[in-house]
């Protein structure tokens, strides 16, 4: 791919503050017609500050941002995005229950009172999703699309909107492989034609598939660009955290003890009857294609949804199913993969989301002991490393990585025996990553047992002593030397042979 | 700014912002009060000590002097505290006249003529009392005196606020109940409703239970059992909500409409008048200390509590949690179930109680209470 001479974006030293923190000092950054250029760091690098400053969101202290070789620093983001800028945020921003087709043009009305041409927006609507291979008529409501083509109804309505600079910021975090895959064939052929792209993202592998160049930043400071094919992943994380990485996973050596999870003809739901033993000390990986069922397997354990058959047993004893109550008291604990939703109250403490579900331990008669309460939290930020402004600080307002710590020490203070992480680093950066992996280590070696699910190959294979796969609702096999198997021996037991359409 | 004074503001702004509403409350009390700032004549023994500096230390203590009031409470504890203060300061006839315009004429007249009398009587008395003196030339050199009036704003005076409180007492209580639900994400609509429901059976069961003899026992038996049937209301209401998932809004309207209709056939359409006067104890009394209403001092007392509830037990946690995320409560071992059923009951409770204190201050119970 040919780079024009002209560079479509171009930042010259952007700088923005905040109260306390220089969110990005003196970023350089040139982006030509007709590529892909991937912009990483972790969580806290200045990486969405930069989109916001480039959309117009925030007003950068000095530098300048130009398109085309218009300087657009100082507009607005209507502006911006009349100037040929769209970023697509990883919270889409439309409006459920409007049709794609009015989510399309909305706010590009011609005016408020005169009649829309709904023929004309319909042909344009189509012929613009037809572009992006979307399969969607223009009349459904964007609430019924799965978040694969809601995003391309986002990049659909960039389009229409003539972008030239097309940002994406984590597309892929909520999509399976195949959809991610899509979503790549179709920036390719914006690239081709001739667009500028700029795509964040955490999975680094992604990265090396899709971009030309890769940008790093690291707190706040831009530390170049280079061609993807002269940077090597660990090259790549050593330059994200800013030190060298002895190794991406910490080593695992496992002593194996009696089996404390026993798990046997479980099924409800559309999975087939499951069972599987893990045992004290032993880190259990659970593979698998998003949407092969390695979550629900995991809510029927712990009793979220209701079985149909089959027995849980913990440490010998058989667990009432149906109830998260009863698998807690038993020892079991599940660090769900939507800790927004699922796991987190985000209105309330970061304290009180730790002490959610520990109550019994530092109360009488219900009468809370809130001194014990905030020692006993204490203990667990200290150790953990828990970055909080205070106790009171909201969970909504920790980072990714911070809410998942806040979660782990829910279930350390509750001492279970049996550890269900489900895609523990989503969302999460590579230096977060690393604490994550050494916890689940820690556990395994105080003698729990550790299951985690994750659709990162390089992290199950990594981390885990044993692997099972799943597909389509049962679990397909079982590798039993993660050391020795390779990403490929995974994915043959994920894809199964005859691969239909989802 | 310094790093301390930045976070000293810092911490203000998050209090006020927390509070803004307290603001907002004292600037209509302020604003009350100045659309209300008046005269205010004294009565009582604030008058009489008043009176008693304004008759002087040079008045002749042999002259005749009348003390003129109505013939009620307050003006007989002017008129005693009024004469007791001259006798003390050495007037020797001094004479109380408690009644109108009729029995002062007639005690003026009775006055022996150049004695150059005293007349002392309360503002509102004033104007009958210079027209005696106009009619009568016995009294041309007689010295009238009222209390000085002085000006404060009528919503800021005791009597005032103390009626205010009492007026909101039924609100406030319920609104314990309502908090909690609405901290669930959910809403009670009934409570107006139970409110009514629960003055009516109070009523009914004060009636049943020998009505103008009912003792203390029954009242007693008769606002626990209204507080049971509305405190079910609440918990049917509850179970509507976690068993069926209905929507808060639809189950608790139309336990507002069942509630409502059966306060109707218990009462027979009609208000039930037939309790004693011990019945209004609780809506119209006060503590002989400082003068609160009983049921301001039950508001104030069950605000204290749910305060410790929510900050300090687990339940109030839990309750916190259901509302933020029912689900992470759920799978954090929360019997979110049991969480809901019990704040809906307490909402049905605590309107029950709302509806007691209602029939205490009406000494009444009718189906029409409780709408707002």
């Amino acid at each position: 791919m040919g780079a024009s001479s002209e560079p479509l974006l171009r930042l010259t030293g952007v700088r923005k503050t905040f109260p306390g923190v220089v969110a990005v000092a003196g970023a350089d950054l040139v982006v030509h017609a007709g590529e892909v250029l991937a912009l990483v760091g972790e969580n806290g690098a200045g990486k969405s500050t930069l989109i916001k400053v480039i959309a117009g969101a925030h007003r950068p202290e000095a530098g300048t941002v130009e398109v085309a070789g218009r300087d657009i620093t100082a507009l607005a983001p209507a502006q911006a995005a009349r100037a040929g800028v769209a970023v697509i945020y990883q919270e889409l921003s439309q409006v459920p229950g409007l049709t794609v087709r009015d989510n399309l043009f909305l706010g590009r009305e011609p005016s408020l009172l005169r009649f829309l041409d709904r023929g004309d927006e319909d042909r344009r609507a189509r012929e613009v999703l037809a572009r992006l291979g979307c399969d969607v008529e223009p009349d459904t409501p964007v609430a019924r699309l799965d978040l694969a083509r809601r995003q391309l109804v986002e990049i659909a309505r960039a389009l229409l909107a003539d972008a030239r600079v097309l940002i994406l910021d984590e597309p892929t975090a909520a999509l399976t492989p195949r959809e991610a895959e899509r979503l790549f064939a179709v920036m390719e052929e914006l690239r081709d034609a001739g667009l500028a792209l700029v795509f964040i993202s955490h999975r680094l592998d992604e990265v090396a598939r899709v971009a030309g160049r890769i940008a790093v930043m690291r707190d706040g400071q831009m530390l170049g660009a280079w061609e993807a094919a002269d940077v090597d992943r660990r090259r790549l994380i050593e330059l994200m955290v800013g030190r060298s990485l002895e190794q991406e996973f910490p080593a695992r050596d496992a002593t194996l003890g009696e089996p404390l999870l026993e798990v046997a003809g479980l099924t409800g739901g559309a999975l087939a009857p499951a069972s599987f033993t893990v045992r004290a000390g032993e880190v259990l990986g659970l593979a698998g294609l998003v949407g092969a069922g390695r979550t629900e397997l995991m809510r029927l354990v712990f009793g979220a949804d209701r079985p149909t058959a089959g027995t849980v047993t913990i440490a010998g004893r058989r667990v009432p199913p149906g109830s998260p109550r009863a698998a807690i008291r038993a020892g079991l604990a599940l660090l769900t993969e939507d800790r927004k939703g699922q796991g987190l109250v985000l209105a309330r403490s970061a304290r009180e989301n730790f002490a959610l579900g520990n109550l019994d331990r530092w109360s009488r008669g219900g009468w809370l002991d809130l001194g014990e309460e905030a020692r006993r939290f204490a203990g667990h930020v200290a150790r953990l490393g828990i970055k909080l402004a205070s106790d009171e600080q909201l969970a909504g307002q920790l980072s990714g990585g911070n809410q998942q710590k806040l979660l782990i020490a829910r279930w350390l203070e509750r001492d279970a025996r049996v550890v269900v992480v489900d895609e523990p680093t989503r969302g999460i950066d590579v230096g977060a990553k690393h604490d994550i992996y050494e916890l689940i280590n820690d556990l395994a070696a105080a003698g729990k047992a550790v299951v985690v699910i994750s659709s990162e190959l390089p992290e199950v294979l990594g981390i885990c002593d044993r692997i099972l796969v799943m597909h389509e609702g049962r679990i397909r096999g079982e590798i039993t030397e993660p050391a020795a198997a390779s990403q490929a021996d995974v994915m043959a037991l994920a894809v199964a042979e005859a691969s239909h359409d989802s | 700014m310094t790093p301390d004074a930045t976070s000293l503001a810092r911490g203000l702004r998050r209090r006020l912002t927390g509070y803004g509403m307290l603001g907002v409350l004292l600037l209509l009390c302020a604003l009350f009060s100045v659309l209300t700032l008046q005269d205010q004549h004294p009565t009582g023994g604030r008058a009489a000590r008043d009176l008693a500096g304004l008759v002087g230390d040079d008045a002749d203590r042999g002259a005749p002097v009348l003390l003129l009031g109505r013939d009620s409470d307050e003006d007989r504890e002017f008129l005693d505290e009024l004469e007791g203060r001259l006798r003390q300061a050495g007037f020797e006839q001094v004479r109380t006249v408690a009644g109108g315009p009729p029995e002062f004429r007639a005690a003026c007249e009775a006055l022996p003529a150049g004695a150059g009398p005293y007349l002392l009587t309360l503002q509102a008395n004033l104007p009958s009392v210079t027209a005696i003196q106009g009619s009568l030339e016995s009294l041309a050199d007689a010295t009238i005196l009222a209390p000085r009036s002085y000006r404060w704003p009528t919503f800021l005076l005791a009597d005032n606020l103390r009626n205010v409180a009492n007026q909101i007492a039924v609100i406030a209580i319920v609104a314990v109940g309502m908090t909690l639900v609405i901290i669930t994400a959910g809403i009670d609509l009934s409570v107006g409703s139970l409110i009514a429901l629960s003055a009516v059976v109070c009523a009914w069961l004060v009636q049943a239970m020998g009505g103008q003899a009912a003792g203390a026992a029954a009242l007693l038996a008769a606002a626990l059992g209204a507080m049971l049937v509305s405190g079910l209301a609440g918990l049917f209401s509850g179970a509507m909500v976690v068993r069926f998932r209905l929507p808060p809004f639809i189950a608790t309207l139309a336990m507002m409409q069942v509630a409502s209709g059966v306060a109707y056939i218990v009462a027979k359409g009609r208000p039930i008048y037939d309790a004693p006067v011990a019945f209004t104890t609780l809506g119209r009394g006060a503590d002989p200390l400082v003068g609160l209403p009983w049921a301001v001092w039950l508001m104030v007392v069950l605000y204290g509590v749910a305060h410790l509830l929510m900050s300090r037990t687990a339940l109030g946690r839990y309750v916190y949690a259901v509302g933020g995320n029912a689900e992470a409560a759920r799978l954090a071992g929360v019997r979110t179930g049991a969480v809901l059923l019990f704040v809906y009951a307490l909402s049905g409770v605590l309107a029950g109680l709302g509806g007691v204190v209602m029939a205490s201050q009406l000494k009444s119970g009718a189906p029409t209470y409780g709408l707002m």
